[in-house]
């Protein structure tokens, strides 16, 4: 892929809420290579705008486009680039780590092993935990270990911090900043300070 | 795009619901041990009269059956809903309704295969014939898939209500009545002594209808529930 060939771009994003204007006429354009970061207060609409992204829920007005293309007409085009961790992370607890992490791979061009994944954030020794006795920042952790297992150039990120330690989350930001400077695109919401370089970081109040 | 990457996803949903099955195999009994009480009350309830149970066995065994995969539904898209597991899906690029396909699959295999096999035990308690066993469990195998096929369809629309439960058995059950009738019609007409293939024949129309035409309601009902 050329550098700054992926573009992602919103125009004129609405979302209306039980008859509540959660926001109105949102633009916004991140190029491979950013970090967009969305904040507001709770309730604000940071996780529907989060799932509009991700093409869970439409718009109540407005477009979005990859690289040019209408994310309409993409349709299930559009997910082979797209991550998303919700706050759900969907996994399965009576599954074990591993056996989570080799269900997500079927669904895609991975691009580490199981264990490089686990590696990375710190599981290792856990492969066949079940994730019901996985610590709350453990499971969080599981969920972004799936992340950096699949080629995926779009990561949508809930809260990616939410219970993690300061060092998951300095090694996080790490992975975040890397993935960015392989082309990569992260939209995230966050009520942390990120200690992301302000230059690659695009702020967007809600 | 259903290339060998979506039959991996097909294969990798089957298999990991198939494991979940099995860390929950008590769960499993429930139905199974409903279908097979159900059935053995009625002898209870209308007297030992072995002409008249012979008589009323299809129909109660067919009806027995129905409502014990009907109890299993609910269960289909709901963990997969509440943990995000589902959103994952949804947001695989392969094509939803295959992999809804698998889901189905698992389910079936987990509800109705098992129903299908206890059968024809309990038919032997009715005094039925070989002959007409055999058409029972034919009748159960064709059967079954189409009731979890419909069933995935309701399903999908009720997963994002909290109390979808009675709102589904009256979603399911009046597309559930052609099975019923075709179904029970067939092992009737055997334990008469008449052919039956018209009905058979009529029954795998109907799976194949199922197979290939609810996937994609009920895949775009899960999109709905999701959103």
């Amino acid at each position: 892929m050329k550098s700054n060939s992926i573009v992602f771009e919103a125009r004129q994003l609405s979302c209306v809420r039980d008859d509540r204007v959660l926001f109105a006429d949102l633009d916004f354009r991140v190029t491979g290579g950013q970090v967009l970061l969305i904040e507001g207060p709770n309730g604000s609409g940071k996780t529907s705008l989060l799932r509009i992204l991700t093409g869970l829920r439409l718009p109540d007005e407005g477009e979005l486009f990859w690289c040019g293309s209408s994310l309409e007409e993409l349709d299930s085009a559009f997910y082979q680039h797209i991550a998303y961790v919700s706050h759900g992370n969907g996994l399965k607890d009576d599954l074990s780590v591993e056996e989570n992490l080799r269900y997500a791979r079927a669904f895609g061009e991975s691009t580490l092993t199981i264990d490089q994944a686990l590696e990375k954030v710190g599981l290792m020794g856990y492969q066949d935990t079940p994730v019901r006795y996985l610590s709350a920042g453990q499971r969080r952790r599981l969920a972004l270990a799936r992340l950096l297992c699949m080629k995926k150039s779009l990561w949508i990120l809930d809260e990616p911090f939410t219970s993690l330690d300061k060092k998951s989350i300095a090694t996080f930001e790490q992975f975040i900043q890397s993935h960015v400077a392989d082309n990569g695109l992260v939209v995230m919401t966050s009520h942390h300070d990120t200690g992301l370089p302000a230059e690659i970081v695009q702020k967007i109040e809600l | 795009m259903a290339d060998s990457s979506t039959l991996n996803a097909f294969v990798a949903i089957v298999r990991r619901d198939l494991l979940l099955a099995y860390r929950h195999r008590a769960e499993l009994i429930n139905p199974l041990a409903f279908f097979v009480l159900v059935v053995t009350l009625f002898p209870l309830g209308v007297g030992a009269d072995v002409a008249l149970l012979k008589r009323i066995a299809p129909g109660v065994i067919w009806v027995a059956a129905l409502l014990a995969s009907l109890l299993t539904m609910d269960s289909l898209f709901r963990s997969d809903f509440e943990d995000g597991s589902l959103e994952l899906m949804v947001m695989s690029p392969h094509p939803l309704s295959l992999l809804v396909l698998g889901k189905v699959t698992a389910h079936w295999l987990l509800s109705g295969a098992p129903l299908s096999l206890v059968a024809p035990l309990l038919a032997m308690m009715f005094n039925m014939e070989a002959e007409a066993i055999k058409i029972l469990l034919l009748t159960l195998l064709l059967g079954t898939p189409v009731l979890s096929l419909i069933g995935a369809i309701a399903v999908a629309l009720t997963v994002g209500l909290r109390k979808g439960g009675v709102l589904l058995a009256i979603l399911v059950l009046p597309l559930y009545v052609p099975v019923l009738i075709f179904a029970s019609n067939a092992v009737d007409a055997a334990m008469a002594g008449f052919p039956v293939s018209g009905q058979l024949y009529m029954m795998s129309a109907m799976l194949f209808l199922a197979i290939t035409l609810t996937p994609w309601p009920t895949a775009a009902a899960l999109k709905m529930s999701l959103s």
